[in-house]
């Protein structure tokens, strides 16, 4: 009952959001940037590594963005549905797949059309290939989840912007720096559990490990995806990194669902 | 007189904005109860929490028996016509209509077929359109409800719920007679606001609801709409159906009004008939007697209503 009303509600929300330019572009970009790096690098998996940076920081800069935007657009959406027959969960549930959803297919479709264009899948490119699609599309769900929460917890949606684009920054370029800093501050002591602590702090972070760990290019490790490696090995890394992507998606999205049940329309 | 609508002591401030104070407010079957007041004196406040878009901070809200307790079903039951409509960027008028008839599990598929049925009665008399609309689908229960009283359930009053899960369950009169047809497939952003008030019109009546919502259903409409739509309310009252107006228009509440309810800073200055409301105030036309009510105000806190 509930779950087939979430389809109904994606349904229709795709269809509006479907004839928004921004998700086309998205892909686009995507299927250039492959495409590009085929043509410069050559073989599939240097190519995806060059793309392993650009997939960890725009992902969640266009979600984060597109998503607060998406969510005080949805208003129309919510007070036309809210009048009618259906619970805020499910209202909630069904906005938020119609955002994660078309994202992640433009991310997709982007990245796997060139490669298979240049006919570049082979054994050693598809589980790379794979994985990058994985972290991308938990980049997406996170940053999706955050979206959500400032898009409800914030009514300007100038302010919602803004605060949107300083989360990204903290947790993509600030937080390095942050880490760092602690590296050097305590290089004295055993800091290794502190370190994979402030891993797992960060969804940024916890993608990069999961992808690295795959490529296994420990020069592009850096220190946190070191300890990770040395602490927890590569399949228990990769899955607790996993792990920590879902809570990381799961924390935020429950906390956004408990204010778009309480707010009001 | 079975009531439909039970509110008792809503409380509800946005921040430091109080916008209703211990409202109370019943609402009698089969009747159109219109909300008046001042600009900010939370008539769509109350629209709203009755629809649960609006979370009360205290009171409590009961419709036709049930409380309003944060389950969404007894929203089918109602229509809902807010003051200014918003509809989603890029759907057209009929996506909206497919959208709210899919989930609300009434075929969807019905729009073509049955739009010429109900309007052909219409247009050839409305002693004619009555009896081939609406009424032909009322179940014997709402005519025993209406004479005996007791609520029988706000389920069993409408037309054509408890009947055949078919076209019947949708009244597309107003779509004809405000000759929405032509721009159905029009994106609803490149609509005119009337336009879109009419869309909003239609679709609170769209359902079949037995109680229906109207937040200044006239603003923005020309005259001939405006009288389609008077004339859909009094016959859908004769059919059995619960209005909730607000409106500014006396002449409006004059045409429609069973009982008027007076907001003033959060509270209701007054319920009752508009005779009582005259006899009340001492005036002879419903114009001055709301005057004399506003002006009242400022000088006593006003009487409580009729009984």
């Amino acid at each position: 009952m509930t779950a087939t009303m979430i389809l109904k509600i994606v349904r229709y929300v795709l269809l509006d959001v479907m004839r928004n330019r921004w998700v086309l572009g998205y892909a686009v970009f995507f299927f250039a940037l492959t495409d590009v790096l085929l043509r410069l690098g050559g073989s599939g998996p240097r190519a995806l590594l060059s793309l392993l940076n650009v997939v960890v920081l725009l992902i969640p800069l266009v979600t984060i963005v597109f998503g607060t935007i998406y969510w005080h657009g949805a208003r129309e959406f919510n007070e036309l549905l809210l009048s009618q027959p259906v619970e805020r969960s499910t209202l909630f549930h069904g906005l938020f797949a119609g955002l994660v959803l078309p994202l992640s297919a433009a991310y997709m479709v982007g990245v796997s059309i060139p490669l298979a264009l240049h006919q570049a899948i082979d054994r050693e490119t598809a589980p790379l290939l794979g994985m990058m699609l994985v972290a991308g599309v938990a980049l997406t769900a996170v940053f999706g989840a955050l979206a959500v929460l400032i898009g409800g917890l914030v009514d300007d949606r100038l302010k919602g912007l803004g605060i949107a684009l300083g989360v990204w920054v903290l947790l993509t370029v600030a937080y390095d720096g942050l880490v760092l800093w602690v590296a050097m501050a305590y290089q004295d002591y055993p800091i290794e559990g502190a370190m994979l602590a402030l891993t797992f702090a960060n969804p940024v972070d916890l993608a990069r490990v999961l992808l690295i760990m795959r490529f296994d290019v420990s020069a592009l490790m850096g220190y946190t995806g070191a300890v990770v490696q040395r602490l927890l090995g590569g399949s228990l890394g990769a899955l607790a990194a996993a792990g920590g992507l879902m809570v990381w998606t799961i924390v935020p999205g429950l906390f956004a669902l408990r204010a778009f049940r309480r707010r009001d329309f | 007189m079975p009531r439909v609508v039970e509110a008792r002591g809503i409380v509800k401030s946005y921040g430091r904005l109080r916008v209703l104070q211990g409202l109370d407010l019943t609402v009698q079957r089969a009747q159109v109860t219109a909300i008046i007041g001042p600009n900010a004196s939370g008539k769509t406040t109350f629209n709203k929490i009755l629809l649960g878009l609006v979370r009360p901070d205290g009171g409590e809200i009961t419709i036709d028996g049930a409380r309003i307790n944060g389950s969404s079903a007894y929203r089918a039951n109602i229509g809902y016509m807010p003051q200014a409509a918003r509809f989603p960027e890029n759907l057209c008028a009929d996506d909206v209509f497919r959208m709210l008839a899919d989930i609300r599990g009434v075929s969807a598929d019905s729009a073509g077929g049955s739009t010429s049925g109900p309007a052909h009665g219409l247009t050839s008399g409305p002693a004619h359109g009555l009896t081939s609309g609406p009424a032909s689908g009322l179940p014997s229960g709402l005519v025993h409800g209406l004479t005996t009283g007791p609520a029988s359930g706000l389920t069993s009053a409408p037309a054509g719920r408890a009947g055949s899960r078919r076209s019947s369950e949708r009244d597309e009169e107003l779509i004809e007679t405000l000759s929405l047809g032509p721009v159905l497939k029009t994106p609803i952003r490149l609509l005119s606001g009337g336009m879109r008030q009419r869309v909003n019109a239609a679709l609170a009546f769209l359902f079949r609801p037995s109680l229906l919502l109207l937040d200044e259903p006239t603003a923005g409409l020309d005259p001939i709409s405006s009288s389609t739509l008077k004339d859909k309310i009094l016959r859908e009252r004769a059919a059995g159906r619960t209005f909730i107006l607000t409106s500014h228009v006396l002449s409006e509440l004059e045409e429609l009004a069973d009982r008027i309810t007076f907001l003033l800073d959060g509270v209701a200055h007054f319920s009752g008939t508009q005779d009582e409301l005259k006899h009340q105030t001492n005036q002879p036309t419903l114009e001055r007697a709301i005057a004399q009510l506003m002006r009242q105000r400022a000088s006593l806190p006003a009487p409580e209503g009729a009984p």
